[in-house]
């Protein structure tokens, strides 16, 4: 643990990479001694912001108030009992009859994604956003947006959120694909709310659905339940 | 990177008002509970601090605001789930704020490949536009004495992580220094300022 535990400088000012970030935090998430020195050091890094300290215009405050106005903040992050804590593998006939409910209960299809954004984004994403095949699955979460886009000729599905709440402390969001006679096979972390977008990993294209769970940093191998959300796949 | 330039000679006064600091914590935990008034004061005894850190590290104006605005909602939506039991309430407000700087950083770094632009507007610019408007606050002083207090090495390399928004390997990688050490001049550093500045663990 002792090479891990050299990561929480580098933790506290975002030096880390997406995966030793997904390392730390399963880490930090057993070990107590690294969350309060990543407590200090953090307070230690927002010092520096002293020495930078420039008034912002005017407008800005207004803007900002302007948005704030319009939206509710999030309720407390609630414990959850033993119930919801109990990790429970999604069997393919569950999965299926989750994501029929799901269909049930309004995915909206080919919503036309705004290109604003898309200049900031890696080109693997992109080729998925751009795919002549690209289908579009999109699902309002509590005053969030996340949508997914798969291509199944590039065999590549990327999430893409909007407004996501972040994870509770600790946790993360797990994205996973869902295989006929297999269940639900991880398909990456991501370890923000807000707009992310998020390539998935693994094989999209022979995927029945796919879904996103909260987990503990680090992830899990088998969903926690109840999912976040979970998106149906059109089938060849 | 140049490291953090001492305060100008010239530097105006501390700013007046605000003699004693509003307690974060408790506008955080009113703003949770939807108090549009106490999250204006906390814009307001934040907001000098969050807009610097969001020009310093992304560089560009117009996307610091972005940024400045995004960190504020997120703030707003998330202020019902801070824990003072993990940290201080500006730590955890500059975390968000910064991690969405290095973010757009780095995203927009992925994307220069073809957008050509981008590296235009993102020739290091000179310090001065920030430092010039930097308050010369007390606090400001006292952290960049302590500053002076770390081995070049250490101060370059969190300036570069911090202020840079690059990852450890890169800061190794722009140091000269092997792979795997520039992590450990980051917390080595840190930890020296911690203790000059006398910050807890919270």
């Amino acid at each position: 643990m002792i090479e891990i535990h050299a990561l929480s400088g580098a933790y506290a000012v975002d030096a880390l990479d997406d995966i030793e970030r997904a390392q730390f935090e399963r880490h930090l998430a057993e070990c107590a001694e690294c969350r309060a020195e990543v407590a200090g050091l953090r307070s230690t890094a927002a010092l520096l912001a002293e020495t930078t300290a420039t008034a912002p215009p005017e407008s800005l405050r207004e803007r900002v108030l302007a948005d704030i106005a319009t939206v509710r903040p999030l309720p407390p992050a609630v414990a959850t009992g033993a119930a919801t804590r109990r990790r429970f593998r999604l069997a393919p006939l569950a999965a299926a009859a989750a994501l029929v409910a799901a269909v049930g209960t309004g995915v909206v299809v080919t919503q036309p994604w705004a290109d604003d954004t898309s200049q900031t984004q890696l080109s693997a994403v992109d080729q998925v956003l751009q795919a002549d095949d690209a289908e579009r699955y999109t699902k309002a979460i509590d005053g969030s947006e996340a949508t997914m886009v798969r291509s199944r000729s590039l065999n590549k599905a990327v999430l893409v959120t909007k407004n996501m709440a972040p994870p509770p402390e600790g946790k993360v969001y797990e994205l996973w694909l869902d295989h006929e006679g297999i269940g639900m096979v991880p398909a990456g972390l991501m370890a923000q709310g807000g707009e992310q977008m998020i390539l998935l990993e693994g094989d999209p294209a022979t995927a029945t659905g796919a879904g996103i769970t909260v987990e503990p940093a680090g992830g899990s191998e088998e969903p926690t339940l109840p999912p976040v959300t979970l998106f149906a796949f059109e089938q060849a | 990177m140049e490291p953090i330039r001492p305060t100008p000679s010239g530097a105006p006064a501390p700013e007046a008002g605000a003699p004693e600091a509003p307690d974060l914590g408790q506008l955080l935990k009113l703003s949770g509970r939807g108090d549009e008034s106490a999250f204006a004061r906390l814009y307001d005894a934040m907001a000098a601090r969050v807009f610097g850190l969001a020009v310093r590290v992304v560089r560009d104006r117009a996307q610091a605001e972005e940024v400045v605005q995004e960190s504020f909602l997120e703030i707003w939506r998330t202020s019902g789930r801070f824990d003072p039991d993990r940290g201080s309430a500006v730590a955890w407000l500059l975390t968000i704020v910064h991690r969405r700087a290095v973010d757009r950083v780095r995203s927009a770094e992925a994307s220069s490949r073809r957008d050509t632009t981008y590296h235009d507007r993102n020739q290091p610019v000179a310090h001065d536009a920030t430092a010039e408007a930097a308050q010369a606050s007390l606090e400001a002083r006292r952290v960049r004495g302590a500053l002076a207090s770390l081995t070049d090495a250490q101060r370059q390399a969190i300036e570069l992580a911090y202020f840079g928004g690059y990852t450890h390997t890169e800061v190794a990688s722009m140091l000269d220094l092997p792979v795997g050490t520039a992590k450990t001049r980051i917390r080595d550093g840190l930890i020296r300022l911690r203790d000059e500045m006398g910050v807890g663990a919270s």
